[in-house]
């Protein structure tokens, strides 16, 4: 039967070439559309992750109620036994220590007076210590414009267009103004050894990367540090794995009556992201009914304009005394194969611009010169295990439901008057 | 006779405690508070996150444009400098060798985590010129009966546009002041005490401000010692004293 059917579809291209065609498209679009909404915010999710929030994140819980301040003065403290209990329980984990913090930075002239200063947002991150790996996972070496990365005590790297707002010129000295973790003043100054972009806006403003060391003596933070990041073995964020993680820390920590007691947040309850985790959860889903609905439409179209096509093939089958249900049944059939066909082909096309799109990227940084939110510049596809089968579910439902609906006139046709009809 | 002297007693009495105008006590308490120069030394306790803190300084004030101070303790803040010129202001760290100026909004920002902007700090200025008053009522502070009084900015510069002190009805001394910015929420609240007659002055000589927006108990300062219209020598308010 199958075969039957196979050849019918093969020798008349009239029955089979246009709905091939719209279900590869229509496949072929939802493939794409899945894979690059998913490397899009997936993108955002990681660069958010490597950035400032980790897969996880330990903080105290005075920290947590105002990290958007990041107050040092409700840092952790004792540091290294918190990292050293974290790395033992948890090795498949990578922990990495950070300070973030915020203060004034002044450019003096030759008298050593006030030339020019602004804000600044540190980030504090282990440069000496290459088994951190925070170098690579701030891509500094990709996003240092000129200069080199900090080697030295007392180095510092600054944004590359707040360095040209400020005249700040490579090893030239900078004084960084803010406030201890006790609350004193802390005046420190740093010689600047490289300028950076990251090429979003809100961190290329007035950021600076200093090395934990320096940080820890510029801001009387003697094995503290305000933030313990974890990333998990995964090149993506798993909300399970965080959240078990979690758990399992805050169990034997939680003491929410003491401000400076640690306390374990995942990644979706930070920066609102548990808003873009979800939006990427229930995006393919959403994708794939809008696909379903507007398919069908189009194939029951397609299936109206076949069936007046082949209104006097199915007359000639009705009149020779096929059943009505056989004739339905097997115009199903068909559409099964050709919504399998044409699924098969808009999956592989889907795939194939996917994977290009992952490999080089689309870049869109220059009309993201005033996001204000982490955004990639370079946007890319990713190309997940259901984006191998997600076209496949409007493929073949859509033409079966397409035919389905367009078959039905089938049943409106009175055997009586048959002969009538093909005579005429 | 004996009426005579009754009726002098009750009038002196009644003139003591009849309510003055709301510019007759500003100028009161400015002739308490505000000289011309001030010389003190000082202790700030201040309390945070971590404890409490103790700084002493020293400082040279004349009138509301010039201002210097001295940190002596603890080290951390030894040598550090600061000089007030008009509305600007410059800090010499000696670890940096350094003169920073600091400037418009960052004046209102807290010195050395405490409860004090740098305005605050620094501010030596008559309560006059810069402010309408009136007298909203009358209160207890401290057991002692006070006079309520209004102040409103002349202009908008003020950092506090809006102050309510609670003034002594016999030394004209502020005892309790609240501080609100232009829409009307409180910013600091200050209670003054242990309040020393100073060369025919009445002072306050404990001050404990504490900042609304913050948490914690607020900041002590201790003046130790105090003189004022002392003559300070111009070099004092120089950017060469810094180093």
């Amino acid at each position: 039967m199958i075969k039957f059917l196979l050849k019918g579809l093969v020798r008349d291209s009239h029955r089979s070439k246009l709905p091939v065609i719209v279900v590869a498209i229509g496949v072929m679009l939802t493939v794409l559309l899945t894979t690059w909404i998913t490397g899009v915010i997936g993108d955002s999710i990681n660069l958010n992750a490597k950035l400032a929030t980790g897969h996880v994140k330990v903080v105290t819980n005075g920290y947590l109620e105002s990290m958007d301040q990041l107050p040092v003065d409700l840092s952790l403290t004792g540091s290294s036994a918190i990292i050293s209990e974290l790395r033992k329980d948890h090795p498949e984990t990578t922990w990495v220590e950070r300070i973030e913090f915020g203060g004034l930075l002044d450019v003096g002239d030759e008298n050593g007076e006030t030339k020019s200063q602004g804000p600044i947002a540190g980030i504090a991150i282990n440069f000496r210590d290459t088994l951190s790996g925070e170098a690579g996972r701030l891509n500094l070496d990709k996003i240092l414009v000129e200069g080199r990365l900090p080697s030295l005590p007392g180095e510092i790297l600054v944004s590359h267009s707040f360095a040209a707002k400020l005249g700040i010129k490579i090893n030239s000295s900078v004084t960084f103004i803010g406030s201890t973790m006790y609350g004193s003043m802390a005046i420190n100054n740093f010689k600047v050894t490289g300028t950076i972009t990251y090429g979003i806006t809100a961190l290329d403003r007035g950021s600076v990367i200093v090395d934990i060391a320096d940080a820890r003596r510029a801001l009387d933070m003697d094995d503290a540090c305000n933030e313990i990041l974890g990333f998990t073995s995964l090149d993506y964020y798993d909300d399970e794995k965080a959240t078990l993680l979690m758990n399992s820390f805050n169990s034997k920590h939680e003491n929410k009556n003491d401000p400076f007691a640690p306390v374990m947040i995942r990644l979706r309850d930070q920066n609102d992201l548990g808003s873009l985790i979800d939006l990427m959860g229930g995006v393919v889903g959403i994708i794939s009914f809008i696909f379903i609905v507007v398919m069908s439409v189009v194939l029951w179209n397609a299936g109206l304009v076949g069936g007046l096509r082949r209104y006097g093939e199915v007359g000639l089958r009705l009149a020779i005394g096929e059943e009505k249900g056989h004739i339905y049944r097997s115009m199903i059939a068909e559409s099964f194969v050709i919504g399998l066909a044409g699924s098969v082909i808009g999956v592989a096309m889907g795939l194939s611009i996917s994977f290009l799109i992952e490999q080089k990227g689309l870049d869109f940084s220059s009309v993201m010169q005033n996001a204000t939110m982490l955004m990639p510049g370079i946007f890319r596809t990713r190309i997940t295990p259901e984006a191998w089968y997600i076209g496949f579910i409007p493929g073949l439902f859509a033409t079966v439901l397409g035919t389905m609906l367009s078959g039905i006139g089938i049943y409106r046709r009175q055997t009586a008057s048959l002969f009538k009809e093909l005579q005429s | 006779m004996r009426t005579t002297i009754f009726l002098l007693i009750f009038s002196i009495t009644a003139s003591m405690f009849a309510q003055p105008s709301g510019k007759e006590l500003m100028a009161l308490i400015d002739k308490n508070l505000s000289a011309k120069t001030q010389v003190m030394s000082a202790k700030m306790v201040i309390s945070g996150a971590r404890g409490s803190r103790t700084i002493e300084f020293s400082s040279w004030a004349e009138g509301d444009k010039r201002a210097f101070t001295e940190y002596t303790s603890p080290s951390r803040e030894q040598g550090t400098k600061m000089l007030k010129l008009e509305d600007k202001l410059w800090i010499f760290s000696p670890s940096t060798d350094r003169i920073i100026q600091i400037s418009g909004q960052m004046l209102r920002q807290s010195v050395m985590g405490s409860d004090l902007s740098y305005e605050d700090m620094m501010n030596n200025s008559d309560l006059t010129s810069h402010y309408n008053a009136s007298v909203s009522g009358t209160d207890t502070a401290q057991n002692r009966r006070c006079w309520i009084l209004q102040l409103n900015a002349l202009t908008g510069d003020e950092a506090y546009q809006v102050r309510r002190i609670w003034v002594d009805q016999e030394r004209f001394v502020p005892l309790r002041e609240e501080l609100y910015a232009k829409s009307g929420k409180l910013l600091k609240r200050i209670e003054l005490s242990e309040v020393a007659r100073i060369q025919g002055r009445w002072y306050p000589m404990k001050i404990v401000y504490k900042d609304m927006l913050k948490s914690g108990e607020g900041t002590q300062f201790n003046i130790v010692t105090l003189k004022l219209d002392e003559q300070i020598p111009e070099s004092t308010f120089s950017k060469a004293s810094l180093k």
